[in-house]
């Protein structure tokens, strides 16, 4: 493996300006996960970002195309680990898309409960380790008291807390009772009420603000030209949130917005992740009121052969667009599978945005955009 | 028995004094360290150390004890001398202001008529035992981390300087003991309210705490200057600053909050010290508390906060104190 900044030292030199190498990561406290940078700086500033992926590289593409569909769910949750459940949503509707198996109502209400919680959990995950970016360490745990309401909510459901296999072609694995309707409606009361905690303690601040304010502008010509999508892109001031462009499950009976920001800068993401939260309640409780009774998983054969051809299938995870792109060639077992994983393209716009910045400033974008890179090294 | 008897006072003195300001800097960083892990805790809706002796009051013990029986190690291709002498350039100046620091009217080890500005000298060669490690370790963060240091630390001692310098006008004197006896009547706090503030901010700048704890800034620079340094090296930095975190507190306590001034405490003799210790650990728990609350500021905010803001206030604040105790 080569990188452009090493193979050419005398570039380093020119123009009299003494620059150095820095390698960040793969192990380092804000590179969250396994994402290695090697930066080229002047000084603090970064005038050059090299991204190396690829440590969490465990195949899962591969794996897909030597196993009959159904066994690959459980590999769909461990590609992101922190939001898993639209994994297993974009999965499981892409095969009964190309089987053509009716789902009923109840399961995809119970989907779209399931993993609009999954949401909430991702997004404050997000919120505490971005202010532990900037250097403020109580909120993290803040949001994991609140996290772990939502994981121990989805895991009295779903037997897991983490890489949930949940969600099975035609429907889901257990039905939704009163314990945890009523544990949910208890927790979004709670959460409601911690919005304003989270306000007086962060949105507010003098230095959060400063830090955070005009940095790392994602103009929307950069947003388009490198696929961002989910909260980046709606930070950038483009409304495009596939739940309502194109509405799949049962997303278009529900009244929500899309939140959209101004500059794109970190506050703007900020913003538009904390007010996507308060929409997942809406969600929330607009799903819990209309949810009808009913069967929770239509009858499919053991071996689930999928029709020749090819099909794609798109969802809005927590980070942005997940599409999952088969090829199938009439046996139970895919031809090919394709996953286009949001941080992805999240993370190629990373080194056009930060060129020229303090180094500060690039651990700040970085946070802002909720990288997760097992899901991009997949 | 004569020959001991014969010897000089100061031969007996100075041993004690040492023995007794060691002794403190050693307990002072136990005690900051549980308190700063307690407060952290609560503040962070959990309990803090509960494991070892009563509610974790052993575990700072412990964690020293572990700190020293651990090895030292010095990277492939750093300065070895200059990395080993480090961690002592950081821990003796902190130790040394303890010399003329005023804890009751008769404990005062030496009152020399230039004590802030000994005090002042002392706290800012701090910044050479960063500058030291960082360059030794041989590694980028640690360096860049320096470099912060260094910046950092002359960007904050003009402000800390200035303001103490506005006390001293009031008071006419150079001397800890006589800048505290004034106090008698009217705390400097209320005389000098600018001055206290500045003086605060620019010394929790001083100390590299949070939110200007820059020069060791783990989420952008792993640890600093101290990424590569283990063991009781690692723990020298930390009762490095601790103890600096004390220094600049009982400073403040004796310049603007009265010294050991305060009312008698019944059933108890010593109430000076009490009183001293009592405002010292209380600005310490605002440190504390800040480094708790607030996110970091960015290197150029933080540089601009000082060059832009407090050097200003402090150089107005100070003309108008001349002017006003010329009058």
């Amino acid at each position: 493996m080569t990188f452009k900044n090493e193979t050419e030292p005398e570039n380093l030199e020119k123009n009299g300006q003494h620059k150095f190498l820095l390698n960040m990561g793969p192990q380092h406290p804000s590179t969250h996960g396994v994402l290695r940078l090697v930066l080229e700086m002047d000084g603090e500033y970064v005038t050059g970002i090299d991204p190396v992926i690829g440590y969490g590289h465990r195949m899962h593409e591969k794996i897909a195309e030597v196993r009959p569909a159904q066994s690959f769910l459980p590999n769909t949750a461990r590609m992101d680990y922190v939001c898993a459940l639209p994994y297993n949503h974009g999965y499981v509707s892409l095969l009964e898309q190309m089987t053509g198996i009716e789902v009923p109502e109840r399961a995809e209400y119970i989907r779209v409960i399931t993993v609009e919680l999954n949401r909430l959990a991702s997004h404050l995950l997000w919120l505490g380790t971005f202010l532990l970016d900037l250097g403020a360490f109580t909120p993290i745990l803040y949001c994991f008291d609140d996290r772990e309401h939502i994981l121990d909510i989805l895991e009295s459901l779903t037997g897991s807390r983490l890489t949930y296999s949940f969600h099975r072609v035609g429907g889901v694995y257990k039905d939704i009772d009163d314990s945890f309707i009523e544990k949910s409606r208890e927790f979004m009361k709670r959460l409601e009420k911690r919005f304003n905690v989270y306000d007086k303690l962060v949105t507010g601040n003098i230095i959060f603000r400063k830090r955070a304010e005009g940095v790392g502008i994602v103009t929307s010509d950069i947003a388009r030209r490198y696929g961002i999508t989910g909260p980046n892109l709606r930070g950038s001031g483009i409304s495009y949130d596939v739940r309502k462009a194109f509405p799949y499950s049962v997303y278009d009976k529900f009244d929500f917005e899309i939140p959209v920001g101004k500059n794109g800068d970190c506050l703007d993401r900020y913003n538009v992740r904390i007010n996507e939260m308060k929409q997942s309640l809406r969600i929330l409780s607009q799903a819990f009121d209309m949810i009808p009774e009913g069967d929770i998983r239509a009858k499919v054969p053991k071996k689930l052969k999928i029709p020749k051809g090819q099909s794609s299938f798109s969802v809005e995870a927590a980070r942005g667009e997940l599409c999952y792109y088969m090829v199938s060639d009439g046996t139970d077992v895919p031809y090919r599978l394709k996953a286009r994983v949001p941080s992805y393209g999240n993370l190629s716009a990373l080194a056009e945005i930060c060129e020229g910045m303090l180094l500060a400033d690039l651990v700040a974008v970085m946070g802002s955009f909720d990288l997760v890179i097992p899901e991009i090294d997949r | 028995m004569d020959f001991i008897a014969n010897l000089p006072p100061h031969f007996f003195r100075i041993p004690i004094a040492l023995t007794l300001v060691i002794s403190l800097v050693f307990i002072n960083a136990l005690i900051m360290v549980y308190l700063e892990r307690k407060i952290a805790g609560h503040m962070q809706f959990r309990l803090g150390p509960m494991e070892v002796g009563w509610h974790g009051l052993l575990q700072t013990a412990i964690d020293a004890v572990k700190l020293m029986s651990k090895q030292l190690i010095v990277p492939d291709k750093a300065h070895t001398r200059l990395f080993r002498i480090a961690p002592l350039l950081a821990f003796t100046p902190a130790v040394l202001p303890f010399a003329v620091m005023p804890f009751a009217p008769n404990l005062q080890a030496v009152d020399i008529n230039i004590g802030v500005i000994f005090i002042i000298a002392m706290a800012s060669l701090n910044v050479m035992a960063i500058f030291v490690a960082g360059w030794a370790s041989n590694n980028k963060y640690a360096l860049l981390g320096a470099m912060r240091s260094v910046s950092q630390n002359i960007a904050y001692e003009i402000p800390v300087l200035l303001s103490l310098l506005s006390a001293v006008f009031v008071v006419g004197s150079f001397s800890l003991g006589d800048i505290v006896g004034y106090q008698g009547k009217i705390w400097l706090f209320i005389v000098q309210p600018l001055a206290f503030l500045i003086y605060f901010v620019s010394s929790v700048a001083e100390t590299n705490r949070a939110p200007f704890d820059l020069p060791e800034a783990e989420s952008e620079l792993t640890a600093g200057f101290h990424t590569e340094y283990s063991g009781m090296a690692f723990a020298l930095f930390f009762l490095g600053e601790y103890t600096e975190m004390f220094v600049v507190s009982s400073i403040a306590t004796a310049v603007f909050l009265g010294g050991w001034h305060g009312f008698p405490l019944p059933f108890f003799e010593y109430s000076s010290v009490v009183w001293f210790l009592l405002k010292t650990y209380f600005l310490m728990f605002l440190m504390i508390w800040f480094r708790w609350t607030f996110p970091r500021v960015r290197f150029d905010q933080l540089l601009n906060f000082s060059w832009k803001y407090l050097i200003p206030f402090s150089l107005v604040n100070l003309l108008i104190t001349a002017v006003v105790v010329k009058l």
